[in-house]
């Protein structure tokens, strides 16, 4: 909780509603994890919706902090067998493979960066938004670099790259029952794919914005928050990949 | 959304954005906390007459084995662990989970702080919409073949990892496994937003130390739930795949069940333990918290005294939350765990006393040269604080290992937990009840009736609980279907009957408190703005609250949110948003 | 109202606390230890229950002294008192980890010793809904066991699968009910079979999981000859409520005969 109290100072919130009829309000449930969609204020949103993934980012650390932990006491486990009258340690290290591994490392590091692009490039037409809304002047959103889609496809490849891993594991005769250790890979590896999943549909649905006319603030946040998420997924990656190949 | 409003709607909107309209918008799939908030509140409410029947159906089968129950018919040993699994699990998640934190939380959280909403009212809705496919998930398990589980709401492998172990081993296991996974996402997403919104939308002057501990108490709730149920859902996962994908995590090698051997080797039940009870215990906390805050908010109100230190109140509350991640392994002292981690277990749990000690005390001495007004919510706070002592005294007993010996699992701890958790805290949720109700539905509820639920349930939970404590100590084992068997249970059957009818009574008054909550949504009498002069925000707007709940206006907030019987204010008591000065403490 | 919640809230604590002590609830206590574990809990119920009563009476007193006279007196305003609070939570603190300090040393000595020499070995065995004893005979050594030959509805060694082309397990006895002689310590190993039950003597105030994948060892004492019951305390399946068995302390002499004559009909 004393990592909470520097917030103590009081906000003075800008003005939310009453004001509302100024600034254009977008209809909606607004998907992708629902943002304050009753305040318009688009700067207010960002900051919130970027202290709301922080806040989200607690539980995934604690789903995975119990699963290393369930790894490593379940990999020092001696359980009594009746079968042998002894109490035994059937871990059996696991062969990975290391190379495909680390193609993908590189794959989703790379989109990391790429998906640092993106966002900055929206965040830039973010600002120019309200110019570009104008009448007379040019309206290139659509133009520029498209960082969101090579994420994107980087993104699609790490995960087609782990699916290619489990294939190869299953290849080498491991499969999800065949040992705690195999089982913990398929459920570590598994578990962040999903997650990743999720921040790639985020993505798609960032970009699918441009099309539809929302305005590029809303378009904005999606991509910004999804990318610190994104960050944080190359990181966890990291760990796992360091977790499977130090503690096997 | 915004298009599309009557005249009168129209009217509203152009004061307070855009209120949606439409019945599917506006009641169903309402992005309103308020709304939310009362949904949570029926869902719990649905939940804990489920349980309660189920309670019936347990106490009658205990005393009366060969008798045929009402709706029930004559209950076989493995379906009388099926309802007390779906007890247990029902009582403690979609009610004590869903009803004081989602619930009025959801409700009166932003609207004490001065939001407009919650930070992200989609994900709010979200939530709720997941817990609720949640309750249905676990409700179904009653219909597939088999049964529910009856593995208890601890849910222990190997018995609940092993379809032939025991009948509602089987799909219905899965259905309990696959609800809980789906509670955990739903909580999470929900404390999310707690958080969020108390960290980000707070009113201009609202300071953290400026808030009502109600709202304290959703807040450490908040992160508790955070924290812990991501490792309930870890060990959900593990626990699936050893049932369904042949993997050995909670399974030991070469056990035979019924004759059939298991296909299993090398894991270790004890790991479910630890990681259920490493959400366990922070559960419960997550239980009594708000019930805590709720009390302390009322005490204050009804005894028209400022809170007696506020904060300590708050210190406390945050120690009970970092200490109740730290003592899991108090449930688990005769589990075949190291005896060694027991004494730090033992420790701590201890220590977690001290804290509860400080709230006990600060609740006296709030009353203390008060001047208490015995309104219904008033009763039900003292209530809750009589509940809480009594309950908290066993926890120090169990807490100890060497008298844990005798009394692990055994009906002491039984009483332990429905003192405290199965009434303390549900006394909590009735106090909310009849405090807020009149500004969720603009009536008051009826006075004299609360009265009578409120004594009638008071007695009748100690009647039902307290003696559960001698049952323990004689040596009664938890989870019996019936005391025939045990030769020295038998004796104990008049103390058993006695409960039984305890809580038959107990339980038919509880229609009291459902024919008031209903009949005074339509036909109690009219309520004002601030029916009981209390100071926090909630009280300074309409009743009930407008969609964006100040009705356009942002509160500004000039202190704290007890200031009751200041000298020489006007009133006996100063509203957070009234500028007049209060004497610097 | 006030007047109404003084009494219910006292008569409450006086009943409670009356029935607590008015019927002595304990099963009598025969093993070495529990005359220390019964002390811890005596000390323990006399602080709760002073802690007990001095609440819930001050509770009452409280909400009766100061409920609203419809006077115009305004309640007293203060926010609290930071010295008492210091107080009360450093007396708590004593309290509790005084009582703490005071009970680790009975679970040290129930949980950490081994058990002494030539204590007798017995083996506890927990399935699905019976309760085991096997005895190592002579050699001191258990026979392994064979899930495969497991079947329950023969009893006896068969139940426990005790393989026969063991040689240890040729003098091994297995009963189902646990004979033991007076004031001789006991070298117990319980495990389970299936799943976890809990070996629970309440005269022994003894109490411990018998956890799959696990040999757990523990000792006791019992010192006074008589049947006493076994209860199972883990939720083991719908036959849990029926799952007990019978300790039988016997002299000294009467066990040899007992294991003798059980040594006897296995040939
Ligand atoms: C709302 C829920 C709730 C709360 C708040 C608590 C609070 C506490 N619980 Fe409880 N507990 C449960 C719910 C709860 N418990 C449940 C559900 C189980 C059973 C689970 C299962 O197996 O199914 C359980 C089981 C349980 C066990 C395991 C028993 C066993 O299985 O063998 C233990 C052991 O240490 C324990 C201890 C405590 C302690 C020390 C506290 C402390 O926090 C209590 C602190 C409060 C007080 C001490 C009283 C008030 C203080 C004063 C009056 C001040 C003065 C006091 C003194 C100076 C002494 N609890
Ligand atoms: C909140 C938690 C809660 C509540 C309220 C209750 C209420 C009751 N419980 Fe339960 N119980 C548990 C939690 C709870 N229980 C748990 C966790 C277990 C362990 C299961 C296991 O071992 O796995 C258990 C087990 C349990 C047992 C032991 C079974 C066994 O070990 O064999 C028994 C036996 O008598 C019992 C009885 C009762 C009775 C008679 C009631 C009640 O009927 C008493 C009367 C009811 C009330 C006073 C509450 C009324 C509330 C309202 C009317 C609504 C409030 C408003 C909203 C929610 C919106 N319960
Ligand atoms: Cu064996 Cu309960
Ligand atoms: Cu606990």
């Amino acid at each position: 909780m004393a990592t909470l109290t520097p917030t103590l100072t009081v906000k003075q919130p800008k003005s939310r509603h009453g004001g509302g009829g100024d600034i254009p309000h977008y209809p909606g449930g607004g998907g992708g994890g629902g943002r304050g969609d009753e305040f318009p204020d688009y700067g207010e949103r960002l900051r919130r919706c970027r202290l709301g993934l922080a806040v989200g980012i607690a539980p995934i650390v604690m789903l995975f902090v119990a699963f290393s932990s369930a790894y490593l006491v379940r990999q020092g486990l001696a359980s009594w067998d009746l079968r042998t009258n002894s109490y035994i340690n059937d871990w059996a290290p696991l062969r990975l493979p290391t190379l495909l591994l680390v193609i993908n490392t590189c794959f989703l590091l790379l989109s990391s960066i790429t998906m640092e692009f993106a966002r900055r490039q929206a965040s830039r037409l973010a600002v120019i938004a309200p110019v570009t809304a104008m009448p007379g002047i040019a309206d290139d959103e659509t133009s520029g670099f498209p960082w969101l889609g090579v994420t994107v496809a980087l993104g699609i490849g790490f995960l087609a790259g782990q699916v290619l891993a489990w294939r190869q594991m299953e290849m080498s005769g491991f499969f999800m029952s065949s040992n705690p250790s195999s089982s913990f890979f398929y459920l570590l590896t598994g578990a962040h794919a999903l997650h990743l999943l999720g921040g790639v549909i985020a993505l798609t649905y960032a970009g699918i914005t441009v099309w539809m006319k929302r305005p590029p603030e809303a378009r904005h946040i999606v991509v910004d928050v999804t990318a610190w998420y994104w960050h944080f997924m190359a990181l966890l990656w990291l760990y796992i990949f360091a977790l499977l190949e130090i503690a096997r | 959304m915004t298009q599309s409003q009557g005249p009168a709607g129209a009217a509203q909107a152009a004061v307070h954005g855009h209120a949606p309209s439409g019945f599917i918008r506006k009641y169903v799939f309402s992005l309103d906390h308020k709304v939310i908030g009362i949904q949570y509140y029926f869902l719990a409410l649905t939940a804990v007459c489920v349980g309660m029947i189920l309670s019936l159906a347990m106490r009658l089968h205990m005393v009366w084995p060969e008798a045929s129950i009402p709706f029930f018919g004559v209950l076989k040993p493995e379906q009388y662990l099926t309802l007390m699994t779906m007890h247990g699990t029902i009582m403690v998640f979609f009610v004590l989970t869903t009803a004081p934190q989602s619930g009025f939380g959801n409700y009166f959280l932003p609207i004490q702080i001065g939001a407009p909403d919650m930070a992200f009212p989609t994900l709010n809705m979200l939530s709720f919409w997941t817990t609720f496919l949640s309750f249905a998930v676990m409700i179904a398990a009653f219909f597939v073949a088999g049964g529910a589980p009856l593995s208890g709401w601890t849910n222990y492998p190997t018995l609940s990892a092993i379809p032939m172990a025991g009948p509602g081993e089987g799909l219905g296991e899965d259905l309990w496994l696959i609800s809980i996974a789906l509670f955990c996402v739903a909580s999470m997403m929900g404390a999310l937003n707690f958080i969020t919104t108390t960290l980000d939308l707070r009113a201009k002057g609202m300071t953290l130390m400026r808030m009502p501990l109600t709202c304290w108490s959703w807040f450490i709730t908040a992160i508790l739930g955070l924290l812990a149920f991501g490792v309930l859902l870890a060990g959900g996962i593990l626990l699936l795949m050893d049932r369904n994908l042949g993997t050995s995590f909670f399974v030991p090698g070469g056990l035979m069940v019924s004759g059939v051997p298991v296909q299993h080797s090398g894991g270790s039940p004890l790991l479910w333990q630890h990681l259920f009870w490493f959400f366990g215990h922070p559960e419960v906390y997550i239980a009594i918290l708000p019930g805590m805050g709720v009390a302390s908010q009322l005490l204050s109100t009804f005894s028209r005294k400022p809170i007696f230190g506020y904060r300590a109140m708050v210190y406390a509350m945050m120690s009970i939350g970092i200490l109740g991640f730290m003592v899991w392994g108090h449930h688990m002292f005769m589990s075949g765990m190291s005896p060694y981690s027991a004494f730090a277990f033992s420790f701590m749990t201890m220590a977690i006393g001290v804290p509860s000690a400080i709230k006990t005390f600060n609740w006296l001495g709030t009353m203390w040269k008060g001047k208490i007004r015995f309104t219904p919510p008033m009763l039900f706070a003292i209530g809750f604080v009589s509940l809480f002592v009594s309950g908290g005294l066993s926890g120090p007993f169990l807490a100890q290992p060497a008298i844990d010996i005798p009394l692990h699992d055994t009906y002491f701890v039984v009483a332990h937990f429905h003192l405290i958790m199965g009434v303390a805290a549900i006394f909590g949720i009735f106090a909310a009840t009849y405090y807020w109700f009149p500004k969720m539905y603009g009536r008051m509820m009826n006075d004299a009736l609360g009265k009578i639920h409120f004594v009638i349930t008071f007695i009748g939970a100690y009647c039902i609980f307290m003696p559960m404590h001698y049952l323990g100590m004689a040596g009664n084992p938890r989870r019996y279907s019936q005391f025939t068997e045990v030769k020295y249970l038998a004796p104990l059957i008049p103390i058993h009957k006695f409960i039984t009818y305890a809580a038959i009574i107990t339980v038919t008054a509880q229609l009291i408190f459902l024919f008031n909550l209903f009949w005074s949504m339509k036909k109690g009498k009219k309520a004002e703005q601030n029916p009981w002069e209390a100071t926090t925000l909630e009280w300074t707007t309409a009743t009930p609250p407008p969609h964006d709940n100040f009705g356009g206006v942002t509160p500004v907030v000039y202190h704290g949110p007890y200031e009751y019987s200041v000298p020489g204010a006007a009133k006996d008591y100063i509203m957070q948003t009234d500028p007049a000065p209060v004497p610097a403490h | 109202m006030g007047l109404a919640l003084l009494l219910i809230i006292w008569l409450i604590t006086f009943l409670s606390s009356y029935f607590f002590v008015a019927h002595a609830w304990w099963p009598h206590a025969i093993s070495a230890s529990a005359p220390y574990i019964d002390h811890q809990w005596h000390l323990t119920f006399i602080a709760m229950g002073v802690v007990f009563i001095a609440a819930q009476v001050a509770l009452g007193l409280v909400v009766f002294r100061y409920r609203d006279r419809g006077d115009s007196a305004r309640a007293s305003y203060s926010h609290g008192n930071n010295k008492l609070e210091l107080t009360w939570t450093v007396l708590t603190a004593i309290l509790f980890l005084g009582l703490n300090a005071i009970g680790s040393p009975i679970w040290a000595a129930e949980r950490f010793q081994p058990a002494d020499q030539g204590a007798m070995k017995v083996e506890v065995t927990g399935l699905q809904f019976a309760w085991y004893f096997r005895y190592p005979g002579a050699d001191g050594k258990f026979g392994n066991t064979r899930p495969e030959l497991e079947d329950a509805s023969l009893g006896g060694l068969s139940a426990l699968g005790v393989d026969p082309a063991d040689p240890a397990s040729k003098d091994d006895v297995v009963s189902g009910v646990l004979v033991l002689p007076v004031n001789r310590e006991v070298d117990l190993t319980l495990r389970a079979q299936d799943v976890i039950h809990s070996f629970f003597v309440p005269a022994m105030r003894f109490k411990q999981d018998a956890v799959p994948g696990l040999m757990i060892h523990m000792h006791f004492r019992p010192e006074q000859t008589g049947d006493y019951e076994i209860a199972c305390a883990e939720l083991c399946g719908l036959g849990h409520y029926k799952m007990h068995g019978i300790m039988r302390v016997v002299s000294e002499p009467d066990f040899e005969k007992w294991l003798a004559e059980r040594e006897a009909d296995k040939q």
